[in-house]
């Protein structure tokens, strides 16, 4: 892992274009995670736990007696609730870490 | 020992802890007083962050709320869990970004004025309070049913312990604090969970003992599970299946709009998206949303089974049974009103959902009410129905059938007969979760004022000290007026829970949200929003609560929304608005955008905000 290096000193540096372009993929990607984990967010709690609850509770949880809604709506959106943060944090800060090596690559090549 | 002089053991014990933490964490300046100096550790600010939310609802109503409401009860678990993910992935980070102090300076500095400051403060105030008065109720009946003092003496207690560690160490000191609390409440919680999921099931886990099989030995011999076992019993009696989706009020429309609208509060409620202020980085502020939510999610996932446990042992141990036979831990509980049961005469009880029940709670009575109830019953069942009257019509038409839901978590110890001290330590258990949640809103209060009103607003040249003083003296204040609530409750306490909520979601979660990500949204859209957002909740809910207005179907769902869940569309109102209006309205200032820019960018590309060395503060 590359060395820690704070990439500035004073409040807002001007940016060059490159600098700009990784700036902007960053937020893209980031907005890319944002969508798709609460969709599953979305999909857990308010869909498997509420909207079709009714259906689901037709199946139980494999190996317990948990009608599948109700597990749903008071266990299962729990866990997985936990596991979004989880791997938003994991996603985000690999996110990070990487845009900031590329704007400490871009301001050497810049020579700045 | 005694359950009262294990529970002084206890609650003493556990209050020298806080105090002495207090001592420790006392600080100098307003970033420790605000925001505990930025030092928090990750997973220490999750702990604190779980403590802070789980108030005296989260840890006695809750368990008894889905016990008695079923399946349906889960909007309370995902309401109460699922808003952590909205706030961990779309604000927190981006607000420690910014480095402010408060929710109201975030909204005041992003557009750009101090209108939209002093409504985000009036909000923040109003949540706060609501909130507080709570908590110190809360206090107070703890204290009273396990320590022989009364409510009032209680709260008083209660008000001088947070007051001294709330205004020696601010926030420092209420985080580390809250750390303490967090083990001790969650460990109250946990025990006679256990206890009890290794009693009915033998899983010594309780989230797995919910959807495990009954002992042979108490189900004749035969494989029954759990849950069905409990369906069962429910249908026979006349009550709905335990695992239906949906029953009652609680159809599918209502449940999808009350876990939307405890979702979207949590994630816009001051005192819980503040503890991200108090961390070093960006990261750290990522980490603690998981932390917090995994802490909290022990709780959220050993409520249901508690409440389904409690169910059973319940209904198994009340119904049919005779004087006799009725166990201890009923009696012990008969004596606080939140079991009574009012026989026919038959000398047998019967616990069920039709005209025969015969177990009721005494809620709002008087004890005179009360005691010339069941004499009137007394004299009705001696007298065959000639003299006195039948009290349980009457309590049905006071719609008070069945235990309070407080009786779950505070009797499941005695119900799976466990030792007095774990008794006690549910007594300390329910204290740190009050007291924990207390202290956080009262440094919400304290920073509203003193803060974003003072400071910002009223004495922009106000020293370190003068700032540090008025925010002392505010929570002094606060510390007073809900210290009032708690002695001379409002009787619409737990009505207005629904406003905390509603309004957080009709005010702050756009607002934020449309802060962050969006450049374009300028200063008089997003007032009009706001003001239109809680205009709506609050007109909806002041309507249907006080003024007995039927719930709106808004001409789609079969049914009208309940109050509790009317923030979700108050949110949609304040989003359409606000967007509706922005095309006509100038876009934010240069400054502004460029600080929306700032938060967009990977940690360090440009630093995260410092208080000190920032320009305007």
């Amino acid at each position: 892992m590359a060395e820690h290096v704070p990439l500035n000193d004073g409040p807002r540096p001007e940016r060059s274009p490159a600098e700009k372009e990784s700036l902007r993929r960053y937020w893209r990607s980031n907005l890319r995670i944002l969508a798709v984990l609460l969709c599953i967010w979305f999909v857990a709690g308010l869909g498997c736990g509420v909207l079709w609850a009714d259906w689901l509770n037709r199946f139980t949880l494999p190996g317990t007696a948990f009608p599948l809604g109700f597990w749903f709506a008071q266990q299962g959106s729990i866990v997985i609730f936990v596991l979004v943060i989880l791997v938003y944090c994991l996603l985000l800060n690999w996110l990070d870490r990487k845009h900031h090596d590329e704007l400490v690559r871009i301001r050497k090549e810049e020579g700045r | 020992m005694s359950i009262g002089l294990w529970t002084v053991i206890f609650v003493g014990g556990s209050f020298a802890l806080y105090l002495a933490i207090a001592w420790w964490a006392r600080v100098r300046d307003t970033k420790g007083f605000y925001v505990a100096g930025r030092g928090v550790p990750a997973p220490a600010n999750g702990m604190a962050t779980a403590a802070d939310w789980m108030s005296a609802a989260s840890f006695i109503s809750m368990a008894g709320l889905i016990s008695t409401m079923g399946s349906a009860g889960g909007v309370y678990l995902m309401g109460w869990t699922g808003g952590y993910v909205l706030l961990a992935l779309l604000l927190a980070p981006y607000l420690r970004k910014f480095g402010h102090f408060t929710v109201p300076d975030f909204v005041g500095d992003r557009y750009d004025s101090n209108v939209a400051r002093l409504v985000a403060v009036i909000c923040a105030l109003f949540i706060s309070f609501t909130y507080v008065a709570g908590q110190m109720r809360g206090v107070g009946v703890v204290f009273s049913r396990f320590i022989e003092v009364d409510i009032n003496t209680g709260v008083i207690i209660g008000m001088a312990i947070v007051f001294v560690y709330s205004t020696l160490g601010g926030m420092k000191g209420i985080t580390w604090t809250q750390v303490a609390q967090y083990w001790v409440l969650i460990t109250a919680f946990l025990i006679p969970a256990i206890a009890i999921s290794i009693m009915l099931t033998g899983a010594s886990v309780p989230s797995i003992g919910l959807g495990a099989n009954l002992r042979p030995e108490l189900a004749d011999g035969q494989v029954v599970s759990l849950l069905g076992k409990l369906d069962q019993i429910q249908t026979d009696l006349g009550f709905s299946r335990y695992t239906e989706a949906f029953t009652g009020t609680w159809d599918k429309a209502n449940v999808f709009f009350v876990a939307l609208a405890l979702m979207l509060g949590t994630a816009g409620l001051p005192h819980v998206i503040v503890r991200f202020y108090t961390v070093k980085t960006v990261k750290a502020a990522r980490w603690s949303g998981f932390w917090a939510l995994l802490f909290i999610a022990l709780l959220y996932v050993t409520a249901p089974a508690t409440a389904a446990f409690a169910r059973y042992f319940m209904i198994e141990s009340l119904n049919g049974k005779t004087a006799e036979q009725l166990p201890s831990w009923f009696h012990n509980w008969e004596k606080t009103g939140l079991i009574l049961w009012v026989d026919n005469g038959d000398g047998v009880v019967r616990y069920s959902a039709g005209d025969d029940n015969e177990i009721f709670r005494s809620g709002t009575l008087s004890s005179t009410e009360l005691s010339e109830l069941l004499v009137a019953n007394q004299k009705w069942i001696e007298s065959a129905g000639a003299e006195g009257a039948d009290a349980r019509p009457i309590l049905r038409e006071k719609k008070l059938s069945g235990p309070d839901i407080d009786i779950i978590v505070l009797a499941t110890p005695e119900m799976a007969k466990l030792s007095n001290w774990i008794i006690a330590f549910v007594a300390a258990g329910g204290l740190a979760a009050a007291l924990s949640t207390a202290s956080g809103l009262l440094l919400v209060i304290s920073s509203s004022v003193a803060h974003d009103l003072y400071y910002r607003v009223l004495n922009p040249k106000a020293t370190e000290q003068q700032r540090l003083l008025v925010g002392r003296s505010v929570i002094g204040v606060a510390v007073v007026i809900a210290g009032i609530f708690g002695i001379y409750p409002p009787g619409f306490v737990s009505q207005v829970v629904a406003f905390a909520f509603g309004l957080a979601a009709a005010s702050f979660f756009p607002a934020i949200v449309l802060g962050i990500f969006s450049k374009r949204v300028g200063t008089v859209p997003a007032i009009c929003g706001m003001i239109a957002g809680i205009g709506f909740t609050a007109w909806y809910i002041i309507a249907c609560v006080f003024f007995g207005m039927a719930p709106w179907n808004f001409g789609i769902f079969p049914s009208g929304i309940n109050p509790q869940g009317i923030g979700v569309i108050g949110m949609f109102i304040n989003l359409a608005v606000t967007l509706g209006l922005t095309p006509l309205f100038p876009p934010p200032s240069a400054k502004v955008r460029e600080m929306v820019d700032s938060v967009r960018e990977p940690e360090d590309a440009g630093a995260a905000v410092e208080i000190e060395t920032a320009p305007e503060h």
